[in-house]
């Protein structure tokens, strides 16, 4: 994205000054409202030096919440890349009555905000909710307990493999996979041999966004989890605790490590972008060449 | 109308059984659970939850920050998109790839990291403490982390929007004899009018229900910093699930509406200039 920077004729151009300024502005705003609280993480994270912050992280709730966080990533990252695969398959690749409406509600988690997208799931299953009552008689918890944090971070990510897929899907089109089946592969073996390999950033991309957001919500989970320390605390929830606890150093710690995963995110995010436009000036190129 | 074009792809049956399976279990009955429970209501519970004192204070210091906080990013962030898209400057890529640190950032981080700095002894506040500027815990401090979550949203709906903007009708413009200031008011502004509308409506919808990056420094205080979303967990943790859901389903009526508003406002603009 941004890489832009289409000729502009002279006429069209701001002065020199005003393009100074204009990036001057730029880099200060941003500076000031991106850089600054990134940088206070890490300051404040090492502000008693490496072993204090390393410190934080032996602590056995802190474990604990780091291994739920991984926990509840292993679970629900498989389940919407699966989901998000299939539904990229359905609405790219099919046409039928509804198709829109599905698009539309595939989208829904995305316009529900964290909190609320937590308490739907206490309305179900909390104890005054739906099913509470049937769940108390037959022993099961699901609210203040994993299962409930898995299905609110299910909730929250449904929508981000998805997401990534059906745009690519839609525009590299079907060809190739009419090719592969016309020339007898099975549909499974069109899926891996032909589908895959050409939408492999995308789904990678979708994959590396549905874990940040996955390993990094707060909101909804923080609803349904209880904040039962070493039970149901993951490591934003953790980093909460701590912080109102006035353990700063341990807080900004778990945070720093928090960060670091969406500094990799980001990058990750710039790596792809860059792969898949290489991919598409290769494919430009030799349509060219064909054609010539 | 068939309800399906054939195709020469396999898998419909397996994809629609897998996708509808797993929309209904995750997403459409726990919404369902909502709007049962708001059903539940009479008319006059479902009245009193949503307009009580707390309530309407709650509402004012969420969706006044929410807006003034869009309001900031739509001008700054206009400025930022454009100089990514219009001024080359060394290290314009990485500039780029920092824009999408609020997205990328936990909420949580991004609300213990806000506070930080902004609290009285804080690398920014200590600077603002002596204006008599207090940040932390004030209605300010909320307004500063819905900008700061919202920043991304106007940048990435313009960006596309700004690149698509055709030079030559810039360049007409000029060799008509308009000034440059003339051009971008006339000319550049009323284009990517609904890429910007856009951007804004989409950073609203996110601050109103944004958590996590506010509660740490928005100090919770009622009636005065206390945000909608952290009430709705206060209702809760009170097990009164009916006055949290009635909350959730005004916040999220009224998130709806202004969006609409929004849309309208948008639709009627693009029929203008298509008329112009």
């Amino acid at each position: 994205m941004g890489s832009g920077g289409r000729a502009v004729a002279p006429v069209a151009r701001e002065p020199w000054l005003v393009r100074a300024l204009l990036v001057a502005v730029t880099l200060g705003f941003l500076a000031l409202f991106l850089l600054v609280p990134l940088a206070a993480v890490f300051v404040e994270a090492l502000r008693d030096g490496w072993h204090a912050a390393a410190a934080a992280f032996t602590d056995k709730d802190a474990a604990s919440a780091v291994k739920l966080t991984l926990l509840v990533a292993a679970i629900v990252v498989p389940l919407n890349t699966a989901f998000g695969l299939a539904a990229a398959w359905l609405l790219a690749r099919h046409r039928f009555a509804g198709r829109q409406l599905l698009m539309t509600l595939i989208d829904l988690p995305f316009a529900v905000s964290p909190v609320v997208s937590g308490l739907v799931f206490v309305l179900l299953f909390g104890l005054q909710g739906w099913f509470g009552p049937w769940l108390r008689d037959h022993d099961i918890k699901i609210i203040f307990a994993v299962p409930g944090i898995v299905l609110a971070t299910c909730f929250i990510t449904f929508p981000f493999v998805a997401r990534e897929l059906l745009p690519l899907m839609q525009e590299q089109g079907s060809d190739a996979e009419e090719a592969a089946l016309s020339l007898g592969a099975s549909g499974w073996r069109t899926f891996f041999l032909v589908t895959l390999p050409n939408v492999k950033w995308a789904l990678l991309y979708g994959v590396i966004l549905c874990n940040a957001r996955a390993m990094g919500e707060f909101g909804a989970v923080s609803v349904v989890s209880g904040h039962i320390r070493g039970r149901t605390n993951t490591m934003p929830l953790h980093v909460e605790i701590l912080y109102n606890e006035y353990q700063f150093t341990a807080a900004f710690a778990m945070a720093a490590l928090l960060a670091l995963l969406a500094l990799g995110t980001l990058a990750a995010k710039s790596l792809v972008e860059w792969r898949v436009r290489r991919q598409l000036r290769l494919a430009l190129l030799h349509a060219r060449q064909g054609g010539a | 109308m068939r309800l399906r074009q054939p195709s020469v792809l396999p898998g419909f049956g397996l994809t629609l059984g897998v996708t509808l399976t797993w929309l209904s279990l995750i997403v459409l009955l726990p919404l369902a659970a909502l709007a049962l429970k708001t059903a539940t209501l009479t008319w006059g519970e479902f009245w009193a939850a949503v307009t009580d004192e707390r309530v309407l204070a709650s509402y004012r210091i969420t969706f006044g920050a929410a807006f003034v906080g869009a309001l900031i990013n739509a001008v700054m962030g206009f400025v930022v998109a454009w100089t990514l898209v219009r001024v080359p400057f060394p290290g314009r890529r990485l500039v780029d790839a920092l824009v999408d640190l609020p997205f990328a950032l936990p909420t949580a981080v991004s609300g213990i990291a806000l506070t930080a700095i902004y609290s009285k002894n804080g690398w920014i506040g200590h600077f603002l403490e002596p204006l008599g500027i207090k940040a932390a815990f004030t209605p300010l401090g909320v307004t500063i982390a819905l900008t700061f979550i919202g920043l991304p949203f106007v940048v990435r709906t313009l960006q596309p929007a700004l690149e698509d903007l055709e030079p030559e009708l810039e360049e007409a413009a000029a060799s008509l004899g308009a000034s440059r200031l003339r051009t971008f008011f006339r000319v550049i502004l009323p284009g990517v009018m609904p890429a910007l509308l856009t951007g804004f409506a989409l950073a609203f919808a996110r601050a109103v229900g944004e958590y996590g990056s506010v509660v740490f420094i928005s100090g919770n205080m009622p009636m005065k910093t206390e945000i909608t979303s952290l009430l709705i967990i206060t209702k809760l943790e009170q097990y009164d699930y009916a006055g949290a859901t009635a909350l959730a389903v005004s916040m999220l009526a009224m998130s709806f509406l202004i969006l609409f508003s929004i849309n309208l406002l948008q639709w009627v603009l693009v029929k203008r200039r298509g008329r112009a």
